[in-house]
């Protein structure tokens, strides 16, 4: 871990003296990755801290008897509409569905859920959907969402079975 | 728009937390700042790579190179890059449309949105905090067989590819 922690450092800071030194000399495509970086950063800066506060809120107030309950070994098949409805409705994408898959998992969902979860905040989001139809045709995502469900579904559960029959768990990094 | 929502929601929430039990409401900031700080470095990393590999990388060269040659070859460009960018929905989509207009098949454009959406190179460090490195790569490797299935299924729909 040590490592890795090391070279995250060592990257980040070649980074910052390479975008500087752009500025400093007018390279232009150093010039552009800082603006595009600034981009990303103020989206991520707005999202991020609500949902971690979110996440926070959820861990102290919903019982795990509930998620136990709805989302765990025992709950049918309806798990997977609660995957699509709740990454259907979460902002950011993968980045932001991996801390709070974590949340769910540690109060007890299974990881069929978990899978079809993180599947779906990729595949699905509402309103990177909606960008999609405006610019691509609803053709093109009406297709996309009749193959693309059921695989991510099915590859999501089996995954989840798997994995589950060998004990699996997932980490929690900030408990290190 | 959504954003906003977002934020607005989180308002709410916790306003609603603090007046019911403030001692629970400091716990879950505490948590929330917790996750939030020990993520920091991965998430400023895999931002670093998307701003460097954006500025870097021309548009015009991505159009050529997707325009260019066999569906299938094309396709495999597509998801490769698709796979190893990451961007905002407000950034991806409108480049997905510029490809489509300047003559980019369908199905190249769904294997680069596809995988961008699903597949997560840049995220694998983050990823690998939570799943473990085996698991993360075998997530992604069947989400990027998902993406090509789909991709199919869109050029095939669009009658560029025959089954």
């Amino acid at each position: 871990m040590k490592k890795t922690q090391l070279l995250t450092w060592a990257f980040l800071s070649a980074y910052t003296c390479f975008v500087v030194s752009s500025f400093i000399m007018g390279f232009e495509p150093g010039e552009r990755t800082a603006k595009s970086l600034l981009l990303f950063l103020r989206e991520m800066l707005i999202i991020l801290p609500p949902a971690f506060i979110l996440i926070g809120l959820f861990e102290v107030w919903v019982p795990k008897t509930l998620i136990e309950r709805h989302l765990g070994q025992g709950s049918g098949l309806a798990v997977y509409l609660w995957a699509f409805l709740l990454a259907g409705t979460t902002v950011g994408g993968l980045y932001v569905s991996f801390p709070v898959a974590s949340a769910l998992q540690s109060k007890g969902a299974r990881l069929g859920f978990i899978f079809a979860y993180v599947g779906f905040s990729g595949f699905c989001r509402i309103p990177m959907t909606l960008f999609e139809i405006s610019f691509l045709g609803s053709e093109f995502t009406l297709v996309r969402y009749l193959v693309g469900v059921p695989l991510t579904l099915f590859v999501s559960d089996r995954l989840g079975w798997f994995l589950e029959s060998r004990g699996y768990q997932l980490r929690h990094p900030e408990h290190d | 728009m959504d954003t906003v929502l977002v934020v607005v929601i989180t308002a709410i929430a916790l306003t609603t937390s603090a007046v019911i039990d403030p001692q629970k409401t400091i716990l879950a900031l505490r948590r929330a700042l917790k996750r939030f700080g020990s993520l920091l470095p991965s998430f400023l990393t895999m931002l670093a790579f998307v701003s460097l590999v954006l500025a870097l990388v021309p548009q015009a060269a991505i159009v050529y190179y997707l325009g260019q040659g066999r569906l299938v070859e094309a396709s495999g460009i597509a998801a490769v890059l698709g796979s190893l960018s990451l961007m905002p929905g407000f950034v991806a989509f409108p480049l997905a449309g510029i490809l489509a207009q300047n003559g980019v098949a369908k199905m190249v454009v769904a294997a680069f949105t596809t995988t961008l959406m699903m597949v997560g190179v840049l995220t694998y460090p983050i990823e690998k905090q939570y799943f473990g490195a085996k698991v993360t790569i075998v997530r992604n490797l069947l989400s990027l067989a998902v993406a090509m299935l789909v991709s199919v299924a869109i050029g095939v729909y669009f009658g560029e590819i025959g089954l």
